[in-house]
Parts: C-alpha cells; structure tokens; sequence
C-alpha cells in the first residue's frame, strides 16, 4: 500500500538526509522513530508528496508520487492520503462539520453528509458539528484533525507528532480512535513521534 | 461548501478587518457615481431648457445673468426693455428671426416665479396643459406641476403673488392687491415651466399700476425691474405689438429661421453694437458655465482618484495580513487536495467580493444623497435631481469596480497560490 526505496533529500543548506525504505501494508500501524533533528518530519513530507525527494521514490496505491506534478498531485493527496499534525489546523471561518465538508469537496468529492454525521458522532464530536474550530478544547480538535484526516477514506494516514500536546487521557484514547478508525478504512497509519508512551502500544516500528 | 462561500466567510469571519476597504471603496464608487449623475442629469436639464432657443434679448448688462434670468429663471433681471426697441423682431417677414416669445419677470408665489408670456412658450418647452386651459386674460394664470403640487393648487383657485422675486417665508414681501385665477395646470415636462406660474405679459403692467408708489418705498429690495408700470385698461387678449411702445417687457427669446446662416452668426454682434439692447447666445452661455461645472469635476476628479487609490491599497493591505494569519490554513487546504489555482481564485474572490459590497453600498450611497438633494436643490436652483435614475456609465463603474477588486487581490492571490506547505506545516 505504502513503499518507498533509496529516498535521500538534498536541505539548501547542503545537508544530505538518508531515509530507510518502507514497506507498508494496508491496514498497518507503523511508528517511525528518531531524534529530534533525524529527519521525520522531512521523511514525512517526501512520503506524503509535499517535498520532492533528490533521490528514490514513494509508491502509494500502486501510484509513483514522482510521476505526479501540479494539480495531479495535490489532488491524488487528497483523495488518498489522511494527515494529522502535532497541532490541529483547520480552516478557522468554518464550522467542525463545515471543515470535513471542505475536505470531501477539496479531494474532488461529493459531500456526504451521513458520512460527516456519522463519523462525527462517532468521534463524540456531534454535539460540535456546529461550533467553530476555535472553541473546541485542544482534545477534541485533535480528536476533528483525526475525522478530517479519515474522511475519504483515505490509503494512507500519516500522523506527525499526534500526541505530543495531549495529556495521558487524550494520548490514548487519540490513538484507540487512530488506529480503530484506520482499520475501519483499512488505511495504513504511519505514526512520527517521539512520544514514548506510544512505542509500548505499537510494535511496528522503524529507527531512523 | 464552494470556493465563494469559502471566501465570503473568511471575509466575515473578522468582518472589522474587511469594514475600512468595503468603507473607502464605497467612498469612492459612491463619489464616482454621483459626479457622473449630477453631470449627466444637469446636462439633461440645460439641453431640455434650451428649447431650441438661439437668442435671448434684453436690457444691457451681463450676458450669463440674462440667459440664466429669463431662460432658467434663475437670478435676477438686466433690467427692462420697451416694446418700442423690439418691435422688428415680431415681424414675420424679419430675414433672421423665425419666432419671438416675449417674457416679463419680477415678481412670484411663494417662491415659485411668475412670468408673464403667451402660450406660445408651451409648445417651445414641450409642456403640455394636464387641465384646464391656457392663460388668456390678464390675471389668469396656468402652474406648472410642481407648483400645483407642493401648494396644493387647483383649477379656479385664487392667489396673491409677491413682489419681487423673494423665498417663501420672507416677512417682508409685499403682496400685490390683485388675485390670480388658476385656469389650467401643466403636465411635468422635466423642464423649468414645472416651477413657473404663467400669465400675460399685460398682467404685470395691471399688477404694478397701483403699486408705484409702495414699490418706490421699498427699494431696499433691489434687483427687481419690473416691467411696466402703467395703467392699461383690462384687457381682451391684445396682441403685444397693439400696446403702447413705451411699454416694458424684461426680455425675448428668439428663434432663428436658419442657426447656420452667416446673418444669424452676426445677429447678436448686431444688436449688442448697434442698439441699446442686449443679444446674449444661450448655448454659448451655458458653455460657459459648463466650463466651469468642469474644472470643478475635474479638482473632483483627482480627489476621487486619491480616494480610490487608497482604497485599492487598504484591499491589498487587508488581504496581505489576513494571509500572514492564515498560511497554515493554506497550506492545509493545499494537503487535503486544493490545486494552486485554487488558493489563487480564493484570495482573488475575496478581493472580488469587498469590491461588490464596496460598490453596492456606493451606489446606494451617491443615489442616497441625490435624493436629499433632490429637495434641496430644486428651490435654489430650479435643477431636478433624480435619485432614482442610474446610468449606464454606473454599469460601467461596476466592470471597473471589479477590475481593481482583482488587481487589488492578485499579488497577495499570488503569494497564496505560491504558499510552500511543508514549510509552513513543519514551522509549528
């Protein structure tokens, strides 16, 4: 589902970042672990298609990234590629539910409206549907990051730093609803992180 | 969940920062749109008023104040002339001139001036009787639609003018002992006869015949000549040119037979060489005040041009910040699939939908103020303003509105659609 060989990214500055292969399942949680500095979140942008790689290529569904330019490629991410981050973004004018909306509508799709109930709800998020982003506690935004990431059911999730801004409660239960609702979309869930509480739950995981 | 939806309530989701550039664009169409207005609605008027008319003749003095008192009844009188002096005009064999309208001025009712003529001047105006008949006695009098409607005047009414040509509310007018009969009321004609009381030419010799003696205590109210002031019999509708040439009437509007022919060119310079009378060109006149109403546009002009400047500065301003604020959600929309292009046109729209709104507000604006205008301006100037009429050129306004919404928009638009997402996503 997720493959990627021989990836390298040249920084301007001359600094050269050498990243293991990857070979993914759907369906599979994998943590990708390192130092500060090692090059994660770089990993994490080649693989997703934000950054284009010096050397090597990413393989999603079958599909080259590098074959891909422009519009194709912006548009091939957002029907099949989920993304969380460290701290929950959304567009600040809408509403939670007006936000997933945006996103089936950015990747090219129809607006389902019992997808976006349903799955709100199921994120205990449907008393929200209606708020603005900005009012919701940081859980719960992470918790609507995690709705928008799943929304089009997407191959691939990739989640950078997910839990770091979470207390204990919320890291777990953000994680059970990861990986749940991955699996309900048998997406593979690729995890950056140097959150030590998460290496004891997941046992796939690659050191760089 | 479109892309113009998107816009909008990114717009109104901090509307204060949107409020000043819709402010100042709405300034600016809004002045745009009443210049244009005002100019075209007062060209309107001067080319209505002109009523085919080539000369205007009166007693000597300034040649505007003779076109603007006996054309659109504006200002006072040059003075007064004797039938005597104009007597070769009502010939009908005369080379140059076709038609004479003799008019005689001074006095009103309740603001609204009262001009003695023949009826003739209707069909020179257009103006056509809504009721009633034309005036053929002295003391009869036909109003035109405007003054029928603000003093509730009807057929067979009967009212006492005032000497000289002074406001409503004056205390110190005087009130002719004589009373006016309404006998017809005009139609609107979008010309000067909507605000004129028409009578003969003959009632104002009647009207001041008793008054000499009054008049000569009051000449503190100066700049009324009046025409005539001697005693006639009552009158069976006479021709002019039957009465005593020592009589006085204030001024004659002429028309040519032929404008273009080498005596018409002349026929002033004629006249204002040869007699004691003065020959003023009503179209050379009012060119003459619009050279003036222009160079006032044009001072008008350059200040709009500043404002709308600014205000194509402030959008771009507006847009610039709120894009600091907002790259991370740039960048996010570009992960969940939105093309460049897409970043480009939302920013673009949002230029595009301040310049909407600014518009719409300026048009209400400029049209607002026209019709508070419109009731001012009538009694001092004798000018109509419409408020409800728009302009093509306003049309017009609404391309161009939009042209610099966009080019207000299209760097930050740019910038936008250039918005790097990893770097933007990792810089949290």
């Amino acid at each position: 589902m997720l493959s990627s060989n021989n990836l390298s990214f040249n920084y301007p500055g001359g600094e050269v970042l050498k990243f293991p292969d990857l070979d993914c399942q759907a369906g599979e949680t994998r943590l990708l672990l390192g130092k500060s500095g090692s090059g994660k979140t770089t990993l994490l942008q080649l693989l997703a298609g934000l950054r284009q790689p010096t050397t090597g290529q990413v393989i999603i569904k079958g599909q080259n990234l590098n074959d891909l330019s422009g519009t194709a490629l912006d548009h091939f991410r957002g029907q099949n590629v989920g993304m969380i981050f460290q701290t929950a973004h959304f567009l600040r004018a809408l509403t939670v539910w007006e936000n997933l909306a945006m996103a089936q509508q950015l990747a090219g799709k129809a607006v389902d409206r019992s997808r976006i109930d349903g799955l709100l709800e199921q994120l205990d998020l449907g008393d929200k549907a209606n708020s603005l982003t900005g009012r919701l506690s940081v859980g719960q935004q992470q918790r609507a990051a995690i709705a928008r990431a799943i929304i089009n059911q997407p191959a691939v999730i990739f989640a950078d730093e997910p839990t770091s801004a979470l207390d204990d409660d919320n890291t777990q239960q953000v994680i059970q609803l990861l990986q749940s609702q991955a699996a309900a979309v048998n997406a593979t869930l690729l995890i950056v992180t140097h959150d030590n509480r998460l290496t004891g739950i997941i046992p796939q995981q690659t050191q760089l | 969940m479109n892309l113009l939806r998107l816009s909008w309530k990114n717009l109104t989701f901090k509307p204060l920062n949107a409020l000043l550039s819709v402010l100042l664009f709405a300034l600016s169409i809004g002045l745009i749109s009443l210049l244009l207005s005002l100019r075209e609605q007062a060209d309107e008027q001067f080319d209505n008023n002109l009523a085919g008319i080539n000369l205007v003749v009166g007693a000597k003095g300034s040649p505007l104040e003779l076109t603007l008192n006996s054309m659109y009844h504006v200002g006072y009188a040059t003075g007064n002339i004797k039938l005597g002096q104009i007597k070769a005009f009502f010939n009908p064999k005369h080379p140059i001139v076709e038609d004479v309208v003799p008019l005689s001025v001074g006095d009103s009712y309740r603001g609204y001036r009262i001009v003695g003529t023949v009826p003739k001047i209707l069909d020179w105006y257009g103006a056509k009787l809504s009721s009633g008949t034309v005036w053929q006695h002295d003391f009869e009098v036909v109003v035109g639609e405007e003054v029928a409607r603000v003093n509730g005047l009807s057929l067979g009414n009967k009212f006492k003018s005032n000497h000289g040509i002074i406001d409503e509310g004056d205390e110190n007018n005087i009130e002719h002992d004589d009373d006016f009969t309404v006998v017809g009321i005009l139609a609107p004609s979008g010309t000067v006869m909507d605000q004129l009381v028409l009578a003969t030419n003959q009632t104002y010799w009647h009207s001041h015949e008793a008054h000499d003696e009054a008049a000569a205590d009051h000449d503190d109210h100066e700049g009324h000549d009046h025409a005539g002031h001697n005693h006639t019999e009552d009158h069976a509708p006479t021709s002019l040119m039957e009465e005593d040439p020592e009589k006085e009437i204030t001024s004659l509007l002429v028309r040519y037979k032929n404008a273009s022919s080498f005596q018409a060119l002349n026929f002033p310079r004629n006249i204002n060489e040869n007699t004691e009378l003065l020959a003023a060109n009503p179209a050379y006149e009012i060119s003459e005040v619009r050279r003036q109403f222009d160079s006032g546009q044009r001072i008008l002009g350059v200040l709009v041009m500043a404002i709308t400047i600014v205000s194509a500065l402030s959008i771009f301003i507006a847009l610039f910040t709120s894009l600091r604020e907002r790259r991370y959600e740039l960048a996010l929309m570009r992960t969940m699939g939105a093309g460049r292009g897409k970043l480009f046109l939302l920013i673009i729209m949002e230029g595009l939908i301040v310049a909407v709104i600014g518009y719409l507000l300026g048009i209400l604006l400029s049209h607002g103020i026209m019709a508070i205008l419109a009731g001012n301006v009538q009694d001092d100037f004798r000018y109509t303003v419409s408020a409800t009429r728009f302009l093509t050129e306003e049309g017009w306004l609404f391309a161009a509105a939009l042209f610099i919404g966009f080019l207000a928009a299209v760097i930050p638009a740019v910038q936008a659609s250039k918005t790097d997402i990893a770097e933007t996503l990792t810089d949290s």
